[in-house]
């Protein structure tokens, strides 16, 4: 049985269409390519700004691997139809913005339940509503969180570069595939838009997860089943005789519908959550710089962490005690690190471009005696060193 | 009564006996739809294996998914042809198939209902509908015939139903048709030929809901509600030379439209390889 894209003829179009090198490239770019590589042969999207060089690079890219673009009528339709051709095997991915991220929500909860592996990218940009649609912001810290209905885990990773769109791309599609769970990819506007060196790797340099299978009848009667313990059951995809049930009703084992007894839901919201929980070195992910001695800590992530680091680096200059810690894997966050640092810490700055979303996050990890401060801006315009700088001098 | 139906009824080994006896009410139309599909597999031999069936949310969603024995896909509401057009772009090969009411698919769903008509994408929807919001418990759709009484058109509704045939038909499906619950052999014969034509095909099924529609209307018996489907029924032959007042509160049945246009999937699959050739990637 063969997952698309796992095979030999996929790494000869990949070498023949994409050299090695140093290419220069937007970073929605970036991402299209870090899809490709990871094996993505399935996009299905409805255009929005800032994110829609994804769908175009995509259209471009995937007939020349074999590969599917569809431009559905909606956002809606979009991630039905992913969720549809993953569950024939495909791996798949759309990118959208804000009021595209909303109407995706009860899907993204269909794919949870589900447990549909799917990437799903959030180009995120001003709002609320039509806001600054040619904007960048990181206003969907918690719409990736919460946006969707229910008891539900979530997985969200951030770049914070060009070229980290491209391997934090292939990552999201590894985690997804080996969780058997839908990932999001928390980009910006500001980056997706950035013209930067990106460097293209060979394949062999691209190592990529692919989702389990069921080994016999007995896995594949059980598609909602743990059979070897790790919460993730085995993936029975459609077209293989097996007879497959999927719903997101409430289901048993087996995927039929069981919405009365209460611990036929109690066990399997409660597996969704422990397959995430309890499988953290699968995405568990962040940055360090000079966090050894920093009685300053700056937390930032995506974009924002970019002129953070600029500003850690002129401040220690300065002979500032400060060091920055990045999550890239935004959720769920890496909460033991981050409380062993705030620890250490005496102020704690966190940086982004809203109004103080991750920074309830992290204060959920810093003690009372700790100074916690946002570093905030909202407007379209990302933070510069220096306003990073000035408050870190301020509590220096 | 069940037993003898499980060991005596030949369309059971179509039917995933675990999820048996179904939730459809007494005298509902679901029955009699699940009962024509079946027979229509049947009829072509078509390998259950070779089926993906998809459906939304609603009674008639219910019909196929969990009960008929197949892949089986039950999505969110109003979503089935989406779920169902990445299904078939991933497996061109096999029938997808799309049950579900109309409230699902022609109301939340109408957008995924044109847009998967104008693209003719090989799939084959079997819309059940009964004029009504069954599940919730008998609201107005916008299928119910005006005049009609449902919970939230209480006194009569004032909207004009969709002609939801008419409408797939005039968005480029390749075949359309139109039948009642009362017309089991000719509804039979339509899902053959839904399932064989290479594009978009759309069988409308008129089908009773004596619980939440025919009681406000002066309806209660299944029976009644069938003689009704009997006696409003008009053939499409016919129905081209009478008026919009004359055909007022009927049931046109028949083929609205049969016809050949290109299909999505291997237009796509033909793109694919144009690229492939053009780039030179093709495996020498």
């Amino acid at each position: 049985m063969i997952i698309r894209g796992d095979e030999p003829e996929q790494l000869r179009l990949l070498r023949k269409l994409y050299k090695p090198g140093n290419y220069f490239m937007q970073g929605n770019e970036a991402v299209a390519y870090g899809a490709l590589f990871a094996g993505c042969r399935f996009y299905a999207g409805y255009p929005i700004t800032p994110s829609s060089e994804i769908a175009e690079t995509m259209a471009r890219e995937l007939p020349k691997l074999g590969g599917y673009y569809l431009q559905m009528e909606d956002e809606i339709g979009s991630i039905a139809a992913m969720v549809g051709a993953s569950w024939t095997g495909f791996k798949v991915m759309t990118a959208t913005a804000g009021p595209g991220f909303s109407l995706m929500q009860e899907n993204l909860g269909y794919a949870v339940m589900t447990e549909t592996p799917l990437v799903l990218v959030d180009v995120q940009r001003s709002g609320p509503s039509t806001g600054q649609a040619t904007k960048g912001a990181q206003g969907d810290f918690f719409q990736a969180r919460w946006g969707t209905h229910g008891d539900h885990p979530i997985v969200a990773v951030s770049p914070t570069s060009g070229q980290d769109a491209f391997w934090e791309t292939i990552r999201a599609f590894n985690i997804s595939e080996r969780l058997r769970t839908p990932v999001v990819v928390l980009f910006d506007g500001v980056l997706a838009h950035t013209r930067e060196q990106i460097k293209i790797p060979d394949v062999s340099e691209v190592e990529i997860t692919y989702r389990k299978l069921p080994q016999n009848e007995e896995e594949a009667r059980l598609p909602f089943g743990d059979p070897h313990g790790d919460g993730v059951p085995p993936m029975p995809l459609f077209g293989h005789g097996y007879f497959t049930h999927v719903t997101g009703s409430t289901h048993k084992e087996t995927g039929l519908r069981d919405v009365y007894t209460p611990e036929v839901h109690d066990r399997l919201v409660r597996r969704i959550h422990r397959k995430i929980e309890k499988n953290r070195e699968v995405y568990e992910k962040y940055e360090e710089h000079f966090t050894d001695d920093a009685e300053i800590l700056v937390v930032s992530w995506g974009v924002t962490a970019r002129p953070a680091l600029g500003a850690v680096l002129r401040a220690r200059e300065e002979g500032i005690n400060v060091g920055l810690f990045v999550p890239k894997t935004v959720h769920p966050f890496p909460a033991e690190r981050m409380r062993e640092l705030a620890k250490k810490a005496r102020a704690v700055l966190v940086a982004e471009m809203n109004l103080g979303q991750m920074i309830i996050e992290v204060e959920r990890y810093v003690n009372d005696d700790v100074l916690l401060k946002g570093v905030n801006k909202i407007g379209g315009v990302p933070l510069t060193v220096e306003e990073i700088l000035r408050e870190i001098r301020g509590v220096a | 009564m069940a037993k003898k139906i499980y060991s005596t009824y030949p369309m059971v080994k179509y039917l995933r006996k675990e999820a048996l006896p179904t939730a459809l009410c007494p005298g509902c139309g679901g029955g009699t739809v699940l009962n024509a599909f079946a027979n229509a597999v049947d009829q072509l031999k078509l390998d259950p294996k070779d089926l993906v069936v998809v459906s939304g949310i609603g009674c008639s969603a219910w019909i196929a998914s969990p009960y008929f024995l197949a892949d089986t896909l039950h999505t969110t509401h109003g979503r089935a042809i989406a779920f169902a057009t990445g299904v078939k772009v991933g497996l061109p090969d096999k029938k997808v198939v799309v049950i579900s009411g109309d409230g699902d698919l022609a109301s939340i769903g109408g957008n995924h209902l044109l847009h998967a008509a104008r693209r003719n994408i090989d799939i084959t929807v079997i819309l059940v509908n009964n004029f009504i919001y069954g599940m919730t418990g008998g609201q107005v759709a916008p299928t119910t015939p005006f005049g009609a009484k449902t919970t939230t058109s209480p006194y009569r509704n004032i909207e004009h139903p969709l002609q939801i045939s008419e409408t797939v038909a005039a968005a480029g499906a390749s075949y359309v048709a139109r039948w009642t619950t009362a017309h089991v052999y000719q509804l039979i014969e339509s899902i053959k030929k839904a399932l064989q034509v290479k594009g978009f095909s759309l069988v409308e099924v008129i089908s009773q809901c004596p619980v939440q529609y025919g009681r406000r209307n002066r309806m209660k018996e299944p029976a009644e509600m069938l003689r009704w489907f009997l006696k409003n029924s008009v053939p499409v032959s016919k129905a081209k030379d009478m008026s919009p007042e004359e055909l007022e509160g009927k049931f046109v049945i028949g083929e609205i439209v049969n016809r050949t246009r290109p299909e999505f999937t291997t237009e796509l699959n033909k793109l694919i390889d144009e690229v492939q050739e053009h780039f030179g990637l093709k495996e020498e």
